[in-house]
């Protein structure tokens, strides 16, 4: 519906909106998250629910002990080589729409422990992060951004076209390939369909 | 004045009213069932996998069977458990009335004790007690 004609119908009291807009609105209030907490991080993100900062404003406060039953994932905390290939599959048993928020320099890019052999170098070589978080830790109003970046995101989402999200085509598959160890670290190394390497994206 | 039901029951069936209500509530219950299931048709196609529809292990992957046999040796736990557990509910009584007791009381109770406590040289005797 065009904008302005909705803006004049709402000057003489109609209210108008369409299925998408309320479905998303509906959506992006009643986020849960999975509790899956990784390192320094999800005490921050701890602190992020409780009284002083409740996330509970947001409609995200029920953190769910089962993936399936969740569709944010928090990635807060460093992520090791060892724990990536269950990170990757407890998003993968996620039922979509699902979403992601990256939480920290570990989460992001692998942060101080970036040049250790155990450590993986950001989620989101395996995993599509949708919001990113810097800082070490960040503080629980960073998640509470990020929060808000990600309800703006579901509320622009679009249920039909070509740009409507991956979990709505049917074509595409919901689940991400699990890394498996080898004999130098994780195989493969990053999810070449999810992960934009910055190195060749800046050389364009 | 008494207003009568809304819907009142002929008087060859007096249950009527209950049927109509009974059928009334699984409508209402089945209506926002029946639309969320249309709902979800549009707006979240079905996408099941194998690691989606696998086990929830905490994301590990799920290992051997659920039906797990525990070794039939852990009797020998069990009996000795059992020993110091009846030991312990029958003394309790026994310490608290002791002063009050008649000799016959204390003898039987001394009886009790000596059949539990040859369950324990049992066990001692079959090697149970030492630590290995």
């Amino acid at each position: 519906m065009d904008q302005d004609l909705k803006t004049e119908l709402s000057k003489h009291g109609i209210f108008a909106t369409s299925f998408e807009e309320l479905y998303n609105w509906g959506r992006k209030n009643s986020v849960w998250p999975l509790t899956f907490g990784l390192a320094c991080c999800a005490i921050e993100m701890i602190a992020t629910t409780m009284a002083r900062y409740d996330l509970a404003r947001f409609g995200a406060e029920v953190f769910r002990p089962s993936p399936r039953q969740a569709d944010l994932m928090i990635v807060s905390g460093t992520v090791t080589k060892k724990m990536a290939p269950q990170v990757v599959r407890l998003y993968n048993q996620m039922p979509e729409p699902k979403y992601v928020i990256a939480m920290g320099a570990c989460a992001i890019s692998g942060g101080p422990f970036r040049d250790g052999y155990n450590v993986l170098k950001g989620i989101d070589r395996f995993i599509p992060v949708d919001v990113h978080i810097p800082g070490c830790p960040p503080r629980p109003e960073a998640l509470i951004h990020a929060f808000m970046a990600l309800q703006e995101k579901i509320s622009a989402q679009q249920l039909s076209g070509e740009s409507r999200p991956r979990h709505l085509k049917q074509e595409l598959p919901s689940e991400f390939p699990v890394p498996e160890f080898g004999e130098h670290g994780l195989e493969p190394a990053q999810n070449d369909e999810v992960f934009r390497n910055p190195l060749k994206v800046l050389q364009g | 004045m008494v207003h009568s039901l809304p819907i009142t029951p002929p008087a060859e069936h007096p249950w009527a009213t209950i049927v109509v209500l009974l059928g009334a509530a699984v409508v209402f219950g089945a209506i926002p069932l029946g639309m969320a299931r249309l709902w979800a048709r549009f707006v979240s196609p079905a996408k099941p996998g194998l690691q989606k529809n696998a086990t929830y292990e905490c994301g590990l992957e799920a290992r051997g069977d659920a039906w797990v046999q525990l070794d039939v040796s852990y009797y020998l736990y069990a009996i000795v458990f059992l020993i110091f557990d009846v030991e312990a509910v029958f003394l309790l009584p026994f310490a608290a009335a002791f002063s009050g007791l008649s000799l016959a009381a204390c003898l039987a109770m001394l009886v009790f004790l000596l059949l539990l406590v040859e369950g324990l040289v049992w066990a001692c005797q079959k090697g149970v007690l030492t630590w290995s």
